[in-house]
């Protein structure tokens, strides 16, 4: 090996110096390869785990918690929801088809792995603006994969989002996620246990594809060799993965499994250690005993290969027969490879050759966390989008911002995705602000319990002010769930984030967590777990800071979920909104339009008065008592109309005295909802409530200006183009 | 009556259809490797991506050993129902003419489309009125239905179009807005849309639950 091949694989001086010690001599090559990755950003949060520590994680509905593959929350009945969601940024940004595939199928298997099925997929993406054909690449590459993966595998894409921003240009991201559902006793750990209990690899062979993917990819910034970078890329096989589902949730089923866990991120080295370490136990692996797909592979090459659809069992002696029979059935390649031992250490055969011995402990917990060293920027780092603005006459900017890549309808995408496998989906993409899931398909009686999730944040908004962009996107989340009357249980999270060596990347990353902390501990929703992606910078600079929070909800009786389109001529249409609730076009899409520079500070928001507004609406909405509900979000109080008239197809008179201020228009703010029902259910809301106008017609119509409801729709199918 | 359900490693709808199924009778799964169908009085070959769809789709379910039984029922008269996959593989294993082709505009698709009900006289659409317009979902890459022209006249002259796309829902390119055709016989059928989707206003529709009903009510009439 070359002079100093552990900063090849990304670690520091220091740390390597602390490896020697921990080990008590020089580590062979397999050895620092398996330390690199576990040492690595991607598995060890080296730069981000004492700020999570501020993120609450308790909760009355909380069955499962950070730590395990996926979280869990307490849906009633004895049935659990478990949830994640995950970053593959830099894989997409490389090759978007295979790294967004491969991203649905590592969060999905991070959801059976706890035992629940995968009954749900949301993603979240960003891209650059779509006038650069490297964004279109990206764009059609990255949601080609996830329909793939997804519509292949049996579990429906029912919501998700996507933002397009200068800002992710070179670095977009691609965020997964999955719901799942199980009764409370078969949630599983991952936890390695019983002394003598035999490792089983299941699924898969293992190739050299995605060796090192953790190390190299994830926690690195981008550069413009990253074609070179392609083989770190892992492929996906979504067949074989639906036969690994379905073999472990068989093997869950009969309890034949002492515990369970996904391969991802530097493949067998973290998932074997971080199941010895949970469990106390130690673990020897014989490399050997491993399928491959290639003769001469290494055994370091083993250890850390990313190959998918592979997971990692734990099972009694006497109940392997059992395991392998459920395996040939499901046709799923399942290999004895190793053991569990009492000895707190990860030893790695090569038949009867011992390669590789390192203290569990060192792997897991001994990786050195680091401070940040945060500092606010005196300017706005971001430059200032370009003008695309042609008038500042309402009558145009409306059809303007509903034709904007980040406000136009979804459908294009969407379409693109199966949403209704499973017979679960009630409230579908663009029906409702978030999408609705009843729990028991094969109920046929009146009164269908289910969940609801939604997905958001918009990291355009957290760049002009870190701490309130998050508290904004953690109450867009909340009052989304509101809309279709669901109480939210629980939270996931997946921060995407520049480099936090950088002093201005750290205070973005610090003020956001401080943000969701914050408004996580008002709204009394616990955090279930999550992901972190920082170093998304590529020579452009960083990436908007992008926390993306998404949140699970019970609604009582699906049924009765409002979708946000006008339903019922003569209805009255009310404007909810929190008390001093504040509007500005500082950051808004408006600004946008109109090439404003980005500020650097939003308007605090008062959470306590937003949380007020959302429980009005909740109740509202799971009552029955309105026909529609929709959170006035990006592009403001006018767009929030024209959505709700052109999803119902119907228009609506709305008073307006005459001001032609645009901010009142389309500036934006927390706290606010577009409702709709009949005039004693609305008065019923109380004072929060104005009624601003009535249902009907053909048009649009907000004080002197009417815009017909068909012009609207036609503005909004904008995206079709990106996709011809 | 009883419909039995196949399950080929890949599938993804049999559980809609199997519920699906159940609301108008019992019903049960058939595994792929059993050629034993239980003695079922029909057989829904549902959607999904029978075992990866990576070759030609429905190419290597045709020779499952279910489908030796499923074609043996067929040629004896028992009705055999394909949705989707299922029509793509009966398409395959040559119990229903023609075939299913990438979708014109290449991608996959998931929409909701109404459909038109063109015989009303068939075991699978008995319970519906001619005409008769049904708001069911397709979701598929592979749709657009394709027959050579003379393979479509003889159809038409035998009447085995059973439904059509209704006018300006054709969601793929299908020849003749096609959306399900059947055998000569009439006790084979294969559609691109997705019945066992639409059996509960809960979730979007019931419409498509009319395929179910007609095909258990004339098992129960036998």
């Amino acid at each position: 090996m070359r002079a100093s091949p552990h900063r090849e694989l990304g670690l520091t001086d220091a740390e390597y110096e602390l490896i020697l010690q921990k080990l008590g001599r020089d580590p062979n090559g397999l050895e620092l390869a398996v330390f690199s990755l576990m040492w690595s950003e991607h598995c060890a949060y080296k730069h981000s785990k004492k700020l999570l520590g501020r993120l609450p994680t308790e909760g009355p509905h909380l069955l499962m918690g950070p730590g395990e593959n996926a979280g869990a929350v307490d849906i009633g009945d004895g049935m659990a929801i478990a949830f994640k969601v995950e970053s593959h940024n830099h894989p997409s940004a490389v090759e978007p088809f295979q790294g967004a595939a491969t991203g649905v199928g590592g969060i999905l298997r991070d959801v059976f792995a706890v035992g629940a099925r995968p009954i749900a997929v949301l993603d979240s993406l960003r891209f650059g603006e779509l006038d650069s054909p490297r964004s279109l690449y990206l764009l059609d590459g990255a949601v080609s994969g996830i329909g793939h993966y997804g519509n292949s595998i049996g579990v429906p894409t029912v919501g998700g989002e996507v933002y397009f921003e200068a800002a992710y240009e070179q670095n977009c991201l691609v965020n997964a996620m999955c719901l799942g559902i199980a009764r409370h006793e078969r949630l599983t750990s991952s936890a390695a246990a019983g002394v003598g209990n035999l490792l089983v690899l299941m699924g898969a062979r293992t190739g050299r594809d995605g060796i090192g993917g953790a190390s190299v990819l994830a926690s690195a910034e981008l550069d413009a060799e990253d074609e070179s970078k392609r083989p770190t890329v892992q492929i996906g096989d979504p067949f074989e993965e639906k036969r690994v589902m379905e073999a472990c949730l068989e093997l869950l089923d009969r309890s034949t499994l002492a515990s369970l866990q996904d391969l991802g991120a530097a493949g067998l080295s973290s998932s074997s250690s971080e199941m010895a370490s949970k469990g106390e136990v130690g673990l020897d692996i014989d490399v050997s005993a491993v399928p491959v797909r290639e003769d001469d592979m290494e055994p370091f090459e083993i250890m850390i290969s990313e190959s998918q659809e592979r997971m990692l069992a734990v099972v009694e002696p006497d109940r392997l027969a059992e395991l392998e029979e459920v395996c040939e059935r499901w046709e799923v390649r399942s290999s004895v490879i190793g053991s569990v031992t009492d000895t707190r250490r990860l030893r790695v055969l090569d038949g009867a050759e011992l390669v590789g011995d390192m203290p569990v402990a060192a792997l897991v917990d001994d990786c050195p966390l680091y401070d940040l060293e945060p500092a606010a920027p005196e300017a706005q780092i971001y430059p200032a989008p370009e003008a695309v603005l042609e008038s500042e006459d309402p009558a145009w900017i409306l059809p303007a911002l509903l034709g904007s890549p980040n406000l136009a309808s979804r459908r294009p995408l969407f379409e693109q995705y199966d949403s209704l496998v499973q017979s679960r989906t009630v409230r579908r993409p663009e029906q409702a602000d978030a999408a609705v899931l009843q729990l028991y398909p094969e109920s046929t009686g009146p009164g269908s319990p289910g969940i609801a999730v939604a997905i958001d944040g918009n990291g355009r908004r957290v760049a002009c002010d870190p701490y309130t962009g998050t508290v904004e996107a953690v109450l867009e989340c909340a009052a989304n769930l509101a809309c279709v009357g669901a109480e939210p249980l629980g939270l996931t999270n997946c921060l995407n984030f520049g480099n936090p060596e950088k002093p201005h990347v750290a205070w973005q990353l610090e003020r956001s967590v401080a943000g969701m902390a914050d408004a996580l501990t008002e709204l009394g929703v616990p955090v279930v777990g999550g992901n972190v992606s920082l170093y998304n910078e590529s020579g452009g600079g960083p990436i908007y800071p992008t926390p993306v929070v998404a949140m699970v909800g019970a609604v009582p009786d699906t049924a009765l979920a409002p979708g946000y389109g006008f339903a019922r001529e003569g209805d009255a249409v009310a404007l909810v909104a929190a008390r001093g609730a504040q509007v500005s076009a500082r950051g808004s899409e408006l600004a946008k339009l109109a090439g404003e520079e980005l500020p650097l500070g939003l308007t605090p928001i008062d959470v306590g008065a937003v949380r007020e507004v959302i429980e009005l609406v909740r109740e509202g909405a799971r009552s029955g008592a309105l026909a529609s509900a929709h959170d006035v979000a990006e592009g403001g109080l006018a767009v929030a109309l024209a959505e709700c008239a052109v999803a119902g197809g119907i228009g609506a008179i709305v008073g307006w005295d005459g001001d032609e201020d645009p901010v009142q228009l389309f500036g934006e703010g927390a706290g606010r909802f577009v409702v709709s029902g009949r005039t004693e259910a609305i008065e019923a809301l109380g004072p929060l409530a104005t009624r601003i106008g009535t249902v009907g017609g053909a048009a649009l119509s907000i004080g002197p200006v009417d815009w017909e409801v068909a012009q609207l729709r036609g503005a909004s199918e904008a995206l079709a183009a990106a996709f011809a | 009556m009883k419909f039995g359900v196949v399950r080929f490693p890949g599938s993804c709808d049999e559980t809609d259809a199997l519920l699906a199924c159940r609301r108008y009778a019992d019903a049960e799964i058939l595994w792929h490797g059993d050629r034993d169908l239980h003695g079922v009085d029909a057989v829904v070959v549902p959607g999904g991506f029978s075992y990866g769809d990576y070759l030609r789709v429905g190419a290597i379910a045709r020779f499952s050993p279910v489908m030796e039984a499923v074609g043996e029922l067929a040629a004896s008269g028992g009705h055999v129902l394909g949705i989707c996959n299922g029509f793509q593989v009966l398409c395959e294993a040559g119990l229903l003419p023609g075939a299913l082709l990438p979708n014109a505009g290449r991608r996959f698709l998931c929409r909701q489309v109404d459909v038109e009900v063109v015989r009303a006289d068939s075991p699978f659409t008995r319970m519906a009125a001619p005409g008769q317009i049904l708001s069911i979902p397709v979701k598929h890459t592979t749709g657009r239905y394709y027959a050579p022209g003379e393979v479509l006249e003889s159809m038409n002259a035998h009447g085995q179009i059973i439904l059509r796309y209704a006018e300006g829902h054709n969601p793929n390119g299908s020849v003749g807005d096609v959306a399900g055709v059947s055998n000569e016989a009439g006790n084979v059928m294969g559609l691109m849309p997705h019945p066992e989707h639409a059996v509960d206003a809960l979730t979007g529709s019931e419409d498509g639950g009319v395929i179910f009903e007609s095909l258990a009510s004339v098992a129960i009439a036998a």
